[in-house]
This record gives C-alpha cells, sequence and structure tokens, in this order.
C-alpha cells in the first residue's frame, strides 16, 4: 500500500512505515529510550533523504517522550528543575547544530557526517554500556552484589563553582555540567535527528549521580523540548520535516511501545542494558560498514545552494 | 546490414520524393497532441503513473502511413532545474563527497516514447540537431571553465543517475498508431516526478527525416492535502512545525489513552 510523502516528494509503502514504528516503539518501551538513534538510520536506509530523516525523526520522538513523561510525572518521578536546565542549555546547543546543519548540506558532506556521528556516538555508547552491563552479569552470576558507587561520593564535577540546589533529585551541584550536558544533547538532537536519551540517562546517572528513577523521567521531559525546538527549527529554515512520515512513524511507536515495555518488565536491569548495548553496536556496525564499503553509486546528485 | 539500410531508406525516400514533386505544392504533414487533461493531480496513493496523450496527423499521406513509414517520438520533460553531480572518493578508506560539477537547467524528469526503436527512426546526427533524447539533451555546465573531460565525466553520470532512478525513462513502442491518422503515446511518470510544468512535445518523422513537432503542457501538482501540507511547510515553516509538534504530542497522549492500563 503506497502513500505519497509530500515533503519527502516520495512515495513509499505504508506497511513498512508503520511496522518500522512499532518495531523501534517495541525496543524503546523496553529499554526506556527514545528510539530516535534506530529511526533516523532506518530512514536513510529506507531511501528517504538524510535530511529529512533527521527532521523527521526529532519529530517522532516528542511523540513517544511526551508519552512517557506523562507517566512519569503522575509517578513524581520527573525534576522539572534539573529538566529546566538541561532545557536552557539545550535551546542553546540545538540553534548552533542546526546552523552546522544547514552548513554541512550546502558543502555535499552532511550524510558523511551524520553517518560519522552516529558511528562514534553509537559505538562509544554501545560499547561503554556493554563492558558495563556484561561485568555486572558476571557479579550476579558469581554472586556477588553489584557495586555501584554509593552517591555521597564525589568527583571533579562536583567541585564545581555555581552549586544548585535540586530537591526532586536530592542533588546540589554546579550548573556548568548540567548546561553543558543540555548544550551537547541539543546538537547531537539537531544533527542526529535523536532525542538524546542514549546520552542523557548514562550521563545523568554516571556523571552528576542523579537518582535512577528521577533519570529518565527527567531526560525524557527535556527531550520533548529539545525535540519540539528542533523540529520547529528544522521546519522554519529547512522545510525538511515531513509530518505525513513523523505521524505514519508516532502510529506504529505508540502502539509498539505498549508492549515493549511489558516485555521490558520480565528481564532483569543488567540483560536488558547489555541486550540495548548490542543493538546499539549493531546499528552503529551497519552504518560503518556504508562508510568503509565501496557504495554503489560513486556519484549521486542533489539540488545546489538547499539549506 | 546497415549500408542495406541506408540504401532502402535511400529509396524509399526517392519513391516518396517523386509523387510529392509531382503534385507541384509540396506535401506537407501536420502533427498535433492532446491532453485529456491540462492538469495531473498526485495524491496520497501516488507511486508513479503512466501518462496516455494523443495525437493525430495532418494531411498525411496514406500510402505512406499504410506502409507504416511515420514515426512518432513523444517525449515529456520536466521542468529545468539546477543540478549538483557529486562524485564519492576514498579518504582514509571513507567514502567522502569530494569532486562536484553544477549544471544549469537540467530537465527534472524527461520521459520518451516511441514508435519503434530510435536507431530504426533516424540518424544520431539528426537527433542531436533535434535535442531529442535524453543522451542528446544539452546540459550547461556552471563552471564554463572546468576542464572537458571533468563535464564529460559528470554529464554521463548526470544521465546514468537520471536514468537508474526511473526519472528519464524511454518507451519503445510506447506510440501507436490507433488508425491512418491517429495515435497514442504512453509516458512514464516516475513515482518521484517533480511538480511543476511539464511539455509534451511530439516529433513527426517521415521515411527518416524530421517533418513537425508540435507541443503542449502539463501542469503536474500535488492534490489538495499534500499540496496544502507542501505549501504551508514551504511558506508558513514556523507554524507547520508548531502544528507538528502538536500532532506528535497529540500522539503520544491519545497513545496513553488508549492504551493505558494503570
Amino acid at each position: 500500500m503506497g502513500i505519497y510523502l509530500p515533503i519527502a516528494e516520495i512515495s513509499v509503502n505504508i506497511l513498512v512505515l508503520l511496522a518500522m514504528g512499532a518495531a523501534v516503539g517495541f525496543l524503546s518501551g523496553m529499554f526506556g529510550v527514545g528510539g530516535g538513534f534506530l529511526i533516523t538510520p532506518l530512514l536513510i536506509f529506507y531511501n528517504i533523504p538524510p535530511a529529512i530523516a533527521v527532521a523527521t525523526g526529532a519529530n517522532q520522538v516528542i511523540a513517544s517522550s511526551f508519552s512517557g513523561a506523562l507517566s512519569h510525572m503522575k509517578r513524581g518521578t520527573l525534576d522539572f528543575k534539573l529538566g529546566g536546565v538541561l532545557l536552557a542549555g539545550g535551546v542553546v546547543g540545538s540553534t548552533f547544530g542546526i546552523w552546522v546543519f544547514a552548513l554541512l548540506r550546502s558543502l555535499g558532506q552532511l550524510d558523511l557526517f551524520i553517518s560519522l556521528l552516529y558511528v562514534v556516538m553509537l559505538g562509544t555508547v554501545g560499547g561503554l554500556m556493554l563492558y558495563e552491563s556484561v561485568n555486572a552479569l558476571r557479579a550476579t552470576r558469581s554472586g556477588t552484589a553489584p557495586t555501584l558507587k554509593k552517591s555521597g561520593q564525589h568527583n571533579w564535577i562536583h567541585r564545581l563553582p555555581l552549586k544548585m540546589r535540586f530537591r526532586a533529585s536530592k542533588l546540589f551541584v554546579s550548573v556548568i555540567p548540567v548546561i553543558g550536558l543540555g548544550v551537547a544533547i541539543g546538537f547531537l538532537s539537531s544533527i542526529m535527528g535523536v532525542g538524546g536519551g542514549f546520552i542523557m540517562v548514562p550521563a545523568l546517572i554516571y556523571l552528576l549521580r542523579v537518582p535512577t528513577n528521577v533519570v529518565i523521567g527527567t531526560s525524557l521531559f527535556q527531550i520533548i523540548f529539545t525535540s519540539a525546538y528542533t523540529t520547529l527549527v528544522h521546519a522554519s529554515t529547512n522545510q525538511t520535516v515531513d509530518v505525513m512520515l513523523a505521524f505514519l512513524l508516532m502510529v506504529g511507536g505508540v502502539a509498539g511501545a505498549q508492549y515493549g515495555v511489558k516485555a521490558g518488565q520480565r528481564l532483569r536491569g543488567e540483560q536488558l542494558r547489555a541486550l540495548l548495548a548490542l543493538l546499539v553496536l549493531a546499528v552503529a556496525l551497519r552504518l560503518a560498514v556504508d562508510l568503509f564499503a565501496t557504495p554503489p553509486n560513486l556519484y549521486s546528485l542533489s539540488v545546489p545552494g538547499m539549506g | 546490414m546497415r549500408p542495406a539500410r541506408l540504401a532502402l531508406l535511400a529509396m524509399l525516400a526517392l519513391a516518396t520524393a517523386i509523387p510529392a514533386a509531382r503534385a507541384q505544392t509540396p506535401h506537407e504533414e501536420g502533427i498535433q497532441i492532446g491532453l485529456s487533461t491540462d492538469a495531473v493531480s498526485i495524491t496520497a496513493g501516488f507511486s508513479g503513473a503512466d501518462l496516455t496523450i494523443f495525437g493525430a496527423l495532418e494531411d498525411a499521406d496514406p500510402q505512406i502511413a499504410r506502409q507504416g513509414r511515420y514515426d512518432v517520438v513523444v517525449v515529456l520533460e520536466g521542468p529545468a532545474r539546477p543540478v549538483v553531480v557529486r562524485r564519492k572518493d576514498r579518504v582514509l578508506g571513507v567514502w567522502i563527497n569530494l569532486e562536484s560539477e553544477q549544471f544549469e537547467n537540467v530537465p527534472v524528469s524527461y520521459s520518451v516514447a516511441s514508435t519503434r526503436p530510435f536507431q530504426d527512426i533516424t540518424q544520431p546526427d539528426s537527433y542531436k540537431q533535434l535535442s531529442l533524447g535524453a543522451n542528446n539533451i544539452y546540459m550547461q555546465p556552471g563552471d564554463p571553465e572546468a576542464p572537458p573531460t571533468t563535464i564529460a565525466e559528470f554529464t554521463k553520470a548526470l544521465r546514468q543517475r537520471k536514468t537508474a532512478t526511473g526519472l528519464y525513462s524511454e518507451n519503445v513502442g510506447g506510440v501507436r498508431f490507433l488508425s491512418q491518422n491517429l495515435f497514442r503515446a504512453t509516458v512514464r511518470l516516475a513515482p518521484d516526478v517533480p511538480v511543476g510544468t511539464h511539455k509534451a512535445r511530439a516529433f513527426l518523422f517521415k521515411n527518416g527525416v524530421f517533418v513537425k513537432e508540435s507541443s503542449a503542457q502539463l501542469e503536474i501538482r500535488k492534490s489538495g492535502f499534500e499540496q496544502a501540507v507542501f505549501r504551508l511547510a514551504h511558506n508558513h515553516g514556523f507554524f507547520y512545525g508548531f502544528l507538528s509538534v502538536s500532532l506528535a504530542m497529540l500522539t503520544g497522549w491519545m497513545g496513553r489513552i488508549v492504551f493505558r492500563k494503570d
């Protein structure tokens, strides 16, 4: 069943898009991430122009993170103040990211940059997560309790000035790393079309020592706004948001997520993290192969001066 | 084979020249085409289509028509736009877009239909003179200083990419005579056919010699909803983005209501 996408200006199969959304939704429900890091590469594999895949991916992420943040808000596991500070940084990062996006597009290097960024980010995060979760799995198997560092321990981040109190997170920390993290996530969000949850969650846990139960809700909260802002700016400067494409992905994604959450509850935390790590590494590997393998077409056509 | 055909053509030309000369006033055929519609709408279900163009010969010689010595080539040419061709090269093992060449006024799409294989209708030179056929359109390089070999290489790549994506297509046998005067041409519209003003042109050949050309215009546009979305996105980008964000939030919220268990 074909459907014509008004912005991408191509005809695609509606069932493929729904299935793609559902599969990613399932995984994102299972692992508690937005799924943007899967959607954008999948769209690119499906021949959607990368510029449109990125902007539309950001739009799609809003739906899943909004849905998730609502339930966290109900449970009170959402730190609005922390989210707000992250967001302030996020806006700066997104604006800069979109400027870089338009520049790379006019230079013809956008596709390369997106792929490289994906390979590096996914490879690093996936590798670290796999290492950590395999260690945790081994530890539980040999009987010793997993030794997460005590939240009382401080590192260099906690010695920075401009401290601020975040009550819901039981945290008293400098705003500099919080804003810095926000900027980084905003930048990645606008260039990669991701919410950034797969970077935000580990960073909040391991760097800022935010309690794990607050992390996901807060991360989802700030992702809503970062990706909403990214969508708005992409829509008004690059005209690359395809609302039809995003909607199909969202519908599949929201449905898939519900089943993913159920499946996720049957697995243990470190098993989940190991699986997610493998998935992230697989996507990174697939993109890396494309960078190094001889492309089927050495030549490509594009419209000059876009962006 | 080839000399034989040339000889045959020459004989045919001679054979037709004599009656024409005898008739005092030179016999001049005409060609007309008509489109059933002057606008094609791309709807949500669009996945490429065949466009039928009807046409008629005027003052056709019945004898020549009976012998099938009239040939018609119909072209549907999309709007011309500038295009950049980029070539990937390997740098440190990674494939990177390095060299590029810009061309001005390249038709975005170009579909041809003909009565017979192209090499059987007329000589390559006359195709070139008429700029007829995907290989004969002149691609004007944006940088005239560029070395000719580079331009030739990128021009070739441009045509190959266009053909591979189905935007440039050939339909041999796509023009059929329904009667002595009436013909029907079927040209292919690719799934990603560009919107804008397309030009349909019909070329009439008699005994391998170009006689006359006729053209008509066709507007290809997105249908109501798709067009509205496209226009909104391009003219009111911020508002469009705002709507996209609202839709996403609404979908997320609806999803929670529909699937909520707690």
